[in-house]
């Protein structure tokens, strides 16, 4: 096959002016026009800011107790920017600002790892699953309904009661449960993908099963994970929180806003309100821009889906 | 149909002996034991105690024991902290009440939730929808821990018209706030699962046939809309029902209503195990079975599914 030089370079000369738009770059341009997406993604920026920064404004450690209000927080203990509790103190005299700061951190990151420890366990899972088909499909799938099954809060305390509160545990625990949904989307994706031609290429030049998942499968998938992956934070925040206001979730001094809502729905009968609604406005406000944030993104990666 | 139904059997029988074998197997390993308590028992009586519960035999058997328990008596066993209660009397205890407020909410989620959600897509993009839509997303931050507080803080302390806690199943008024607690966030979630998919079927060519032969708009989305658009909402009632009952645990501590939650937890914190599996197991067998009823369901109102 001979090949014009000269006619090749005129077409590639062309080929620069005309700038083309990737699906990638389309679906940015959508979900920067998102107003609801771009007003979570700032919610998100600034929560996880103050998760970082906001330990430096703080005039008290999450640990010390303030004599001087104690046993009279409902009247001395409000929020107040003179004695340096911003969000007042808690029924014990701690700053509430240092641990709704300490509150969030932990929150965010059990939000966060739960949900890497779903992408990672589930992408395979679900991918492997999908790309060797048959039998082993058949079994991985219905091992992973029969788990969908379990009423899982119900073992999560189960095995936190047995083995002890700590956080690896409620990682454990939350992970377990977690790739569960991720690993049936990752496979229907995977069932749709595995019979196109670069796969089939791929195979025929002798490249073995795992890379093929690795290298050809699994970032193929990456937009729809992206989206689910978005939409599991929160779940995960939620399951910390729930697990957490029952006490069994993570223990002082540690602190997470599920334990702070607790705390401070505990107290609420002594006109302490500041210590319910400072947690519970970062716990809305964050879940809300998860939710928005990710609903964004499945709005801009799959323009069908609306 | 019947043989559907009994190949879904197959696998929900195994799926419960799998978690019943599961717990046990967890409960075994757990490191400490019914009887390790503050204060030593002398060995004597420790491996007295232990034979008359079987703690010495093989794990197997111990299962095996348990099982036909369950099965054959349905008997889950006595209780490894009140010596003179069983784990049967004390989730007969629980149980009327969880089941109350549950079903009160399971129903008020999917009415109010698929009512809001047919209304907002019938007048899509008018003023009713977006309120329909702000309602359902506001509703979705706020989980049954976080709803109880608030609904305590509103109605008990600052207008006094509900009683901020206890159960009477003679008294609607105790029943009130955990309905509202449980069904919130599930009714904003079936709400927007129904918008949505209201909207898609709305659009669909047997919809404009409808109205193009002049049938009344109200029996256009009665007979042809509703039916269809309700597949997504089934397979999410699964999910829902559990939910419910999880959500037991926090509605039970929160409000002391004493349903079965409150037997979990009680149990959780004395490392009473027996009740905890029981509990455990049984919330498994009815999840079980009504992810059957479910799929039942959507084989019956779905005319694509062959089985």
């Amino acid at each position: 096959m001979v090949i014009d030089q000269s006619k090749m370079q005129s077409l590639s000369d062309r080929m620069a002016e005309v700038k083309g738009r990737s699906p990638w770059a389309d679906a940015r341009r959508r979900f920067l026009r998102n107003k609801a997406a771009m007003l979570g993604l700032s919610i998100l920026v600034l929560v996880t800011l103050f998760a970082i920064f906001g330990g430096l404004a703080a005039q008290w450690s999450n640990e010390e107790l303030d004599f001087s209000v104690m046993g009279q927080v409902a009247q001395m203990g409000q929020p107040s920017l003179e004695n340096g509790h911003f969000f007042g103190t808690d029924n014990l005299g701690r700053d509430l600002y240092a641990r709704v700061v300490q509150g969030t951190q932990v929150s965010l990151m059990v939000g966060i790892v739960g949900a890497g420890i779903a992408v990672v366990v589930g992408t395979l899972y679900g991918a492997t699953a999908g790309y060797v088909g048959g039998r082993t499909d058949q079994l991985m799938m219905r091992t992973v309904d029969i788990l969908m099954s379990i009423p899982y809060m119900f073992v999560l305390i189960l095995l936190l009661v047995m083995f002890g509160r700590s956080m690896s545990m409620l990682f454990l625990g939350i992970g377990l449960i977690s790739w569960l949904d991720m690993s049936r989307i990752v496979r229907g994706q995977t069932l749709s993908l595995k019979n196109r031609e670069f796969i089939e290429a791929a195979r025929a030049t002798g490249v073995s099963s795992f890379r093929i998942i690795i290298r050809h499968i699994v970032p193929n998938l990456l937009g729809v994970v992206a989206v689910y992956a978005t939409l599991l934070v929160p779940l995960m925040i939620l399951t910390e929180s729930f697990i957490s206001f029952l006490g069994l979730g993570v223990q002082e001094p540690l602190t997470s806003w599920g334990a702070l809502i607790s705390e401070g729905a505990g107290t609420m009968n002594y006109g302490t309100l500041w210590q319910l609604l400072f947690p519970l406005f970062f716990f809305v406000i964050t879940l809300f821009g998860f939710f928005f944030v990710g609903d964004g993104l499945r709005d801009a990666l799959d323009p069908k889906e609306r | 149909m019947f043989a559907f139904v009994l190949r879904r059997l197959a696998v929900a029988i195994p799926t419960l002996l799998l978690l019943i074998v599961f717990s046990f197997t967890l409960m075994h390993l757990a490191p400490g034991g019914p009887f390790t308590g503050e204060r030593a028992l002398p060995p004597q009586v420790l491996a007295n105690l232990e034979a008359r519960y079987g703690l010495n035999d093989p794990l197997w058997l111990q299962i095996w024991n348990y099982l036909v328990g369950i099965v054959v008596h349905f008997d889950f066993g006595p209780s490894f902290v009140y010596p003179d209660r069983t784990v049967n009397q004390l989730i007969a205890a629980g149980f009327p009440v969880t089941l109350t407020y549950g079903a009160l909410s399971f129903a008020a989620a999917v009415i109010f939730g698929v009512s809001l959600g047919v209304v907002a897509a019938i007048r899509h993009n008018s003023w009713t929808d977006y309120l329909a839509v702000g309602v359902s997303i506001g509703a979705q931050v706020l989980p049954n821990f976080v709803m109880a507080p608030l609904l305590v803080l509103v109605f008990t302390l600052w207008y006094g018209l509900l009683p901020g806690g206890g159960w009477s199943f003679n008294d609607p008024s105790f029943w009130i706030m955990p309905v509202i607690a449980l069904a919130t966030s599930y009714m904003a979630s079936i709400a927007r699962i129904t918008r949505s998919s209201m909207l898609e079927v709305l659009g669909s060519n047997h919809i404009r046939t409808a109205r193009a032969k002049g049938m009344p708009e109200r029996r256009v989305i009665l007979r042809h809309a509703l039916k269809p658009a309700m597949l997504p909402v089934i397979s999410y009632l699964g999910p829902v029902f559990v939910s419910m009952i999880t959500g037991s645990v926090v509605i039970d501590i929160y409000f002391s209503t004493g349903g079965i939650g409150k037997a979990f937890v009680d149990s959780a914190l004395n490392r009473d195990y027996a009740v905890m599996m029981g509990v455990t197991i049984l919330v498994g067998a009815l999840t079980i079975l009504f992810n059957l009823l479910v799929d039942v369901l959507y084989a019956w109102i779905d005319p694509k599914i062959r089985y």
